[in-house]
């Protein structure tokens, strides 16, 4: 069986990054292994612009962004193989890999980083009422019809949803002729980056449905029409609220699932963002198996998947060279109020200078505290005046605040005038 | 002049096809959706029932226990999934418990092994059972198939063995001239000496083409939660709890892929053609399925589905001549459990009801085998390495989730049946059925299937006519 120093599960953003990350901190012999016939994953169908704002301070489309990564990669000599899928993952660090030129493969590797991002969830897993026609499908599945092979899906669209790549896709499938009819978001407030509401709704008269969902799909082949209805605070359709539209094609951008499930079947925890836990280095409970990107917690910005895995492989690259990876992770940090979820889940309560925090809040809000309690103990409070689901929060804190105490850290998010 | 006409090719069309293919006739299947199974075959709760259910006696009753009899076999030849894991029958409250005594006794006179396990022992072999459960009814002859491959292998021989299908044609009359039968579909016209009504829902409805009749066909829709599959063993056997007017209650199953279904209600729509979900209703089957076991995890969810049984007004399935011309044959009404009843409802209309009317000679070339299909996964690394070197398309996943490679589907594409939709493609080799449902897979799919037929992804369907999936090409330089 072949061995390898570190395996990157994945050559989108994160896997390039952690390989180009653990390639300059001294690792060598590095195997990427990416299942699509590119390098680059997901962002070679965001032809759009937008990327690369804070990691190399001018705005790229997808394609270019990847570009700058792969040359990183090649210039390297870093080892990839493409069309190649991972089919298994032991404890013990064996994966299993299969292509048509190498046929099946299993390569021992001292540190893996995974890094297969995600994927999006289907109308299945919605239940999506009504019948099942064609012409429903998913944003990201249309924007690779439409990006990398040239076809259309449909003509008079409805977007079920205000995740970006719907947003992205409304506007892409106007300037490719289609008439867009209307977004429906199931919450009160949008799913969306801000700077996409105005660039792909507004700037083009799309409707936006807040409180909206869609409560009936009609079409016995292909999609002939949805109805939406308002929903009440529980999320319940009202009745009488109805509204129909005449349309072939529902996009779907109802949120993405982490692609995890070679690190779910080893059983490793799942965190709320349905990735693995993973302490302030990016390591899972199993030493030497690292997660980072989309297949951790869902990002919304690739400048932000790219530093996150740089901090993997540079992890990665230290626990191949035997070095030590910070002393005991003793605090367990938990999602308090309001928050979703909290990357990491474990930190160490001495070592680096200071702890990063990524989460995001449930809802919307104003004039509110980041508030993060130690056994109970404030020991911070950041104030924001304005925090929203569809941005994720970046927030560090220095360690002595913790006075090398361990336990739990519960981050929160308290309203102002509650204080 | 054909020797036979059968219209319909789902499970019961199938299996019919297929033992009419031991002889050396001309038979034709007309099918009105462009692939085979296409309505209730594929949309139902895909058990091999042992036959604990039926009322003693009933065509029902004699039906699925000679059918599940013949299913170990016919999927051998069929090389088709068949688990017997066995179906408990549970009773949560004391007062169920005659029930489950009357079922077991009912049971005993269709023939069916069976024994009555303790609360106890259910769960020693159902973890995740209700802690409630007092007894049940272990049946360890009912397993579970595969619905999909099940019909289609079946035609698939069939056609093998000599016999024709048209797929996209409609019958919408049918003629009594100079002692044959004119079938006209949508598209052509033909004639034939029999003609063998497998219409499924539709069965009634064809039935009256020829005579009055003093029975009918009606839907009654069932609808289904499809989970990944998440970890082997969530559950063992089929568990059904008591049986009610209303069928044989909502289930909860393992499939043959490891996937888990949860299902199917009960309702009767006015629409054979209505497949759609709601949300209430699958709420019910959600709150009936977690009284029986409380932990299932939802967010395992990938599909929902509903199919319609042709639930016949006579309790039972009619498996006759028409009353004018015993070379007209219905076989109608054939619900629940229709799927595992099929095989030996198709040996029966061949051997007892065409045979009558049709002399019939031995196939020479007959063979009851299909060619094997190669599955990867199955194989252990030393095997896929020789196959993969031999053919490099078994090394290409198209489809990530269930890991489906291209060899795979090169495969089905090349079968006397042919493949006419990315439905049918994804219920041969499962590309499509994985927790994206299609997302990153379905382009590749489309794809190879235009390459494959020769023509442009614009006319590649989903499923039935007019679902087409891309409906313009924009820019023609792309890859």
């Amino acid at each position: 069986m072949r061995e390898v120093e570190l395996a990157i599960i994945g050559g989108g953003s994160a896997g390039l990054a952690a390989a180009v990350a653990a390639y300059d901190n001294g690792i060598r012999d590095i195997v990427i292994l990416e299942r699509g016939a590119f390098l680059g994953g997901i962002l070679n169908q965001c032809i759009h612009n937008g990327f690369g704002l804070t990691e190399f301070k001018e705005e790229l489309t997808g394609p270019e962004f990847a570009a700058r990564f792969i040359k990183q990669v090649e210039d390297r000599n870093i080892e990839y193989y493409l069309n190649s899928v991972v089919s298994n993952l032991t404890e013990d660090k064996v994966l299993t890999y299969q292509n048509s030129t190498e046929g099946v493969v299993q390569l021992k590797a001292k540190a893996i980083v995974m890094a297969a991002g995600c994927l999006e969830r289907s109308a299945g897993a919605i239940a999506l009422p009504g019948d099942r026609p064609a012409g429903v499908m998913s944003a990201g599945q249309a924007q690779l019809f439409l990006n990398q092979f040239g076809y259309l899906v449909g003509k008079r669209v409805f977007i079920l949803g205000s995740g970006d790549i719907g947003l992205i896709m409304a506007r892409r499938m106007t300037l490719e002729g289609a008439k867009v009819l209307g977004v429906a978001e199931l919450c009160a407030w949008s799913n969306g980056l801000n700077r996409n509401m105005v660039q792909c709704l507004d700037d083009y008269g799309i409707p936006l449905y807040l409180s909206h969902t869609v409560t009936k799909v009609v079409g016995k082949s292909r999609l002939e029409k949805v109805i939406i209805s308002e929903v009440d605070e529980c999320k319940r359709p009202i009745p009488g609220t109805e509204k129909e539209f005449d349309c072939d094609t529902l996009i779907l951008s109802i949120g993405l699932i982490p692609n995890n499930g070679l690190l779910n079947n080893l059983g490793i925890a799942q965190g709320r963002s349905r990735g693995s836990e993973v302490d302030e280095n990016f390591e899972t409970s199993i030493p030497g198996i690292f997660s980072a990107g989309n297949v951790l917690h869902v990002h919304d910005l690739v400048d932000n998947v790219v530093e996150e895995a740089r901090v993997a492989g540079i992890n990665a690259a230290k626990y191949i060279k035997g070095e030590k990876l910070d002393s005991e992770k003793d605090i367990k940090v938990t999602a308090g109020n309001m928050i979703g979820y909290v990357v990491p889940a474990k930190i160490s309560s001495i070592g680096e200078d200071k702890a990063t925090f990524k989460f995001r809040v449930r809802e919307p809000s104003k004039n509110v505290y980041i508030v993060y309690t130690l056994n109970g103990k404030e020991i911070k409070k950041v104030f924001k005046p304005v925090i929203i689901p569809s941005e994720m929060e970046i927030q560090s804190l220095p360690k002595s605040l913790f006075n090398g105490e361990s336990g739990e850290l519960v981050v929160s998010l308290i309203k102002k005038e509650e204080k | 002049m054909k020797d036979v006409i059968i219209i319909g090719a789902g499970a019961v069309g199938a299996f019919i096809a297929r033992s009419l293919s031991r002889y050396t006739v001309d038979a034709l299947i007309i099918e009105k959706e462009f692939d085979v199974g296409d309505v209730t075959s594929m949309a139902n709760s895909a058990i091999a029932h042992s036959g604990y259910d039926p009322v003693p006696g009933t065509k029902k009753a004699i039906f699925n226990v000679k059918g599940n009899r013949m299913m170990k076999q016919v999927s051998e030849e069929l090389d088709v999934s068949f688990i017997e894991c066995g179906t408990l029958t549970v009773a949560l409250y004391d007062e169920q418990l005659p029930m489950l005594e009357e079922l077991k006794k009912r049971a005993e006179l269709n023939g069916v092994p069976c024994e009555i396990l303790t609360g106890e022992q259910v769960i020693a072999v159902e973890p995740n059972i209700s802690k409630n459960v007092k007894a049940a009814l272990l049946c360890p002859t009912g397993g579970i198939i595969n619905p999909f491959t099940l019909t289609a292998h079946a035609v698939e021989n069939a056609l093998d063995n000599g016999l024709h299908i048209v797929f996209g044609e409609e019958v919408i009359s049918i003629e009594r001239v100079d002692g044959y039968f004119k079938v006209t579909t949508n598209k052509n016209v033909y004639e034939s000496k029999v003609v063998v009504n497998a219409a499924g829902l539709h069965s009634d409805d064809i039935a009256r083409m020829i005579e009055p009749i003093d029975w009918s066909v009606s839907p009654r829709k069932g609808e289904y939660y499809v989970l990944n599959h998440f970890k082997p063993g969530f559950v063992n056997h089929v568990l059904f709890p008591l049986p009610s007017e209303k069928g044989k209650g909502i289930l909860v199953s393992a499939t043959t892929s490891g996937n888990y279904i949860v299902g199917p209600s009960s309702e009767w729509v006015e629409d054979k053609d209505d497949f759609s979900t709601d949300a209430l209703t699958l709420a019910e089957v959600k709150r009936q399925a977690t009284d029986m076991v409380p932990n299932i995890p939802f967010g395992e969810q990938i599909r929902v589905y509903a199919g319609c049984r042709a639930t016949p007004s006579t309790h039972d399935f009619i498996i006759e001549p028409s009353k004018k011309y015993k070379e007209f044959l219905n076989v109608a009404g054939i619900e629940s459990p229709g799927l595992v009843s099929s095989p030996a409802i198709g040996e029966y209309v061949v051997e007892e009801l065409i045979k009558a009317v049709l002399p019939l000679e031995p196939n020479p070339n007959y063979n009851p085998f299909i060619k094997k299909y190669i599955k990867p996964q199955t194989m252990s690394i030393e095997e896929r390495n020789a196959l993969i070197k031999e053919n490099p398309d078994y090394g290409q996943i198209i489809c990530g989730c269930e890991k489906v490679s291209l060899g795979e589907i090169k495969d089905a594409l090349s079968r006397s049946l042919p493949v006419n939709s990315v439905k049918a493609l994804k219920q041969r080799t499962r590309a499509g059925f994985g927790l994206c449902q299609g997302g990153f897979c379905q382009v590749k799919v489309v794809n190879i299937l235009a390459k494959s037929k020769g023509v442009s992804p614009l006319e590649i369907k989903y499923g039935r006519e007019g679902s087409e999936i891309v409906i313009e090409e924009v820019k023609k330089e792309a890859m």
